[in-house]
């Protein structure tokens, strides 16, 4: 628009130019009047949020950044360099705490077992993946090369004992173990309890009734001491096995339960119309009400797995190092007591972000298989 | 230290005909390594350094155990337990022996089925409290809150000791030592009370360590020591006779700078030469190598150099040896003669 149409402020019929919106009903102004300031009650909010912010921000920021210390080589230097945080604890103890007890010299096997698992779930995560069929055969033969990277003793590894894991690396085995094959189990047993055969929906109605009526940590206790009473003396049953056992089975249990509430969700008409077109039982589940019921389920099974995840540092409590009791042990090292704040912050920043990326991969899922059920 | 009175452990344990096996030693060689119950942390005790070694007065006692029976202090296996399952792990046979400071008690010995070997640390319960609270005795804690780990011996002997005395008390029940000084700190509690060694490691840990002080009363007895299975004398030995072997290296002179130079050329002191193997046979008694107790000396040192090592004065730690010097020092360490 030149500057001498404006001079003259006539316009053909229709080519008015679009003035702007009249002030405060839309841009910043607007929004902060609508969201901050739209009563008085929401204007006293305001201002006790934002004071509130400035109270608890800045002294946060000046203890974890500004002040921090990030090299020093014990407490007392940090003491001397800076009055925040002293991060140089947690970045000396950090390779320690990825592959804790795990050989210096074979933890390239732990690397690669990781890099290989990204590689498997982003063909079970993407559907656009290219190559997507070789990449879901691979991923199904994931679980047996990390067994044998981790693991070791044949084809030219050597063998690492179980009693070498510890750290992020223990978190992430029992995590995704647990996650892994509680899933199916956890469907089984759904669809057990369904089951129009007696003996089957007791077996499943007892198991899981059992595994939800006890807590984690007394099946973790017997995993760890009670069943070397029953077994026979010698009958070595490594105690990492016997928890990641336990662990899936509880986690199993509760897993039924979510996936019920979605099998009953499904109306009784799509049994009914996937009976009459000569489906067979599992030809029915797996076609027509699987796929609907798991759909709906989605918000609670990622609930469990995250719940699961987090419970993995409850194996501390039976002296195995998952990545917060090795943040204990390392406290009691005297070079660095006392800095329990520092340890506690970092072991939750990983947790949040593992399981904030479950959660925001369940959102996407869900809008991914929305197909207009949305009420 | 957790000295959890877990009358489940006991109970089981009373189950446990089978967990035990005979022959410890025997097992131990063939598998080339010795696996040791350790805590999963207690400062100057057990704890692991940044690369991932296990280190302190525990660990040192464990790979003196290794060097005694396979000559190498490093073939250890280290099986860490709380003090909930420290005892089941020994008696179901994944541990061979328990270097864990556990107070030794009657009814550890007698009704878990566990067989102490010794005493290598006489530790006692003791309070700390603020310098400006005044107080100089614990008599005077009337009225106190008190910081107290729960579910362990010490929260029992402080009932006692309140109670014998008279004296009213609030306990603050906390669950780890780091809690409890985050709390003690923040002066939610105006006492903390647990073994008079943790104190002096915890205090040694505060910004201004001289503004807290550490009542002189020690209100009760907790010798901690090693512990085997019942029943499997062989390997009780060896465990008892390298905590001796240390103890008695320190009594006469032998340390990890001149244990090779008295091997290489025995002096005239049978005892020495006894103890080091290069007189008499008293390693083939034990089932082990003549030069046991020199692998031991050689690969920790004797029982001051690993004291002084891990918890003595001059670490961070900054014990004193009190009851823990020798007995001809004026403490309680003693160790029967190699003869």
């Amino acid at each position: 628009m030149s500057s001498q149409d404006q001079a003259v402020q006539s316009y053909a019929p229709g080519e008015h130019p679009d003035l702007p919106a009249p002030m405060l009903t839309s841009g910043p102004l607007f929004w902060i009047k609508e969201n901050l300031a739209s009563s008085w009650l929401n204007i006293t909010l305001t201002v006790i949020t934002a004071l509130f912010l400035f109270v608890v921000i800045p002294p946060l920021l000046n203890w974890a950044f500004l002040d921090a210390v990030y090299v020093a080589a014990d407490r007392n230097e940090c003491r001397e360099l800076g009055s925040g945080a002293c991060w140089a604890f947690v970045s000396e103890r950090f390779t320690f705490f990825v592959y804790a007890f795990y050989p210096s010299g074979e933890r390239w096997r732990v690397d690669l077992a990781f890099i290989m698992l990204i590689l498997a779930l982003v063909p079970l995560l993407y559907d656009k993946t290219p190559y997507r069929g070789y990449g879901l055969i691979y991923a199904c033969l994931y679980p047996f090369i990390a067994y044998w990277l981790l693991l070791g003793g044949f084809f030219g590894l050597e063998e690492v004992e179980t009693h070498a894991f510890g750290g992020i690396m223990l978190n992430m085995v029992i995590g995704i173990t647990g996650i892994a094959c509680s899933l199916p189990l956890g469907i089984l047993l759904a669809l057990g309890r369904q089951s129009e055969m007696p003996v089957v929906r007791m077996l499943c109605v007892v198991f899981i009734e059992f595994f939800r009526g006890v807590p984690l940590i007394t099946i973790l206790f017997v995993a760890s001491t009670m069943l070397s009473y029953f077994l026979p003396p010698g009958s070595e049953f490594d105690l990492l096995l016997r928890v990641l056992i336990m662990v899936t089975l509880f986690s199993a249990a509760y897993l039924a339960e979510v996936i019920r509430g979605g099998l009953q969700a499904i109306p009784k008409g799509q049994f009914e119309a996937s009976d009459s077109m000569g489906l067979k039982y599992w030809q029915s589940m797996r076609l027509i009400v699987l796929p609907q019921a798991l759909k709906i389920s989605i918000p609670g099974i990622v609930n469990s797995f995250i719940g699961l995840f987090k419970d993995t540092t409850l194996v501390l409590i039976i002296g195995l190092l998952d990545l917060l009791g090795l943040g204990k042990s390392a406290l009691a090292d005297a070079k660095w007591t006392g800095l329990s704040n520092e340890i506690y912050l970092s072991v939750a920043v990983f947790f949040f972000i593992c399981c904030f990326s479950m959660s925001r991969y369940s959102l996407y899922l869900e809008r991914k298989l929305e197909t207009g059920h949305e009420r | 230290m957790k000295k959890l009175l877990l009358g489940a452990s006991a109970a089981i344990a009373m189950f446990a005909v089978t967990g035990a096996q005979a022959g410890t030693l025997d097992d131990v060689k063939a598998k080339g390594e010795v696996a040791c119950v350790v805590s999963t942390g207690v400062a100057g005790f057990a704890y692991t350094d940044a690369d991932g070694n296990w280190k302190g007065f525990d660990a040192d006692f464990c790979r003196a155990t290794a060097a005694a029976v396979l000559g190498d202090p490093n073939k250890v296996k280290f099986v860490t337990s709380t003090g909930k399952t420290r005892f089941t792990i020994l008696n179901s046979g994944e541990g061979d022996v328990l270097w864990r400071n556990t107070t030794w008690t009657y009814v550890r010995d007698v009704d878990v089925k566990l067989a102490f070997q010794g005493v290598n640390y006489y530790d006692g319960q003791g309070f700390m409290v603020p310098k400006k609270l005044g107080v100089s005795s614990a008599k005077e804690l009337d009225g106190a809150s008190v910081c107290i780990q729960t579910g362990t011996t010490t929260e029992l002997n402080l009932a006692d000791y309140f109670r014998s005395n008279g004296i009213k008390y609030e306990p603050v029940p906390i669950e780890t030592n780091d809690e409890a000084r985050t709390n003690y700190l923040a002066g939610r509690c105006d006492v903390y009370t647990t073994d008079a060694s943790g104190l002096a490691a915890t205090r040694s840990t505060f910004e201004a360590p001289g503004d807290h002080v550490l009542l002189p009363e020690i209100i009760s007895k907790e010798p901690l020591g090693p512990a085997t299975r019942h029943g499997d004398d062989n390997w009780s030995d060896v465990v008892r006779w390298v905590l001796n072997a240390t103890v008695t290296a320190e009594e006469l002179g032998v340390t990890q700078a001149n244990v090779d130079d008295m091997v290489k050329n025995p002096g005239k002191n049978s005892e020495i030469n006894r103890l080091l193997g290069t007189e008499g046979e008293l390693g083939a008694m034990l089932g082990l190598n003549k030069d046991w107790a020199h692998q031991v000396i050689k690969a920790v040192g004797n029982y001051g150099e690993i004291f002084e090592r891990n918890i003595g004065p001059k670490t961070p730690i900054g014990l004193e040896r009190g009851l823990n010097a020798l007995w001809s020092q004026g403490g309680l360490i003693y160790s029967p003669p190699f003869r």
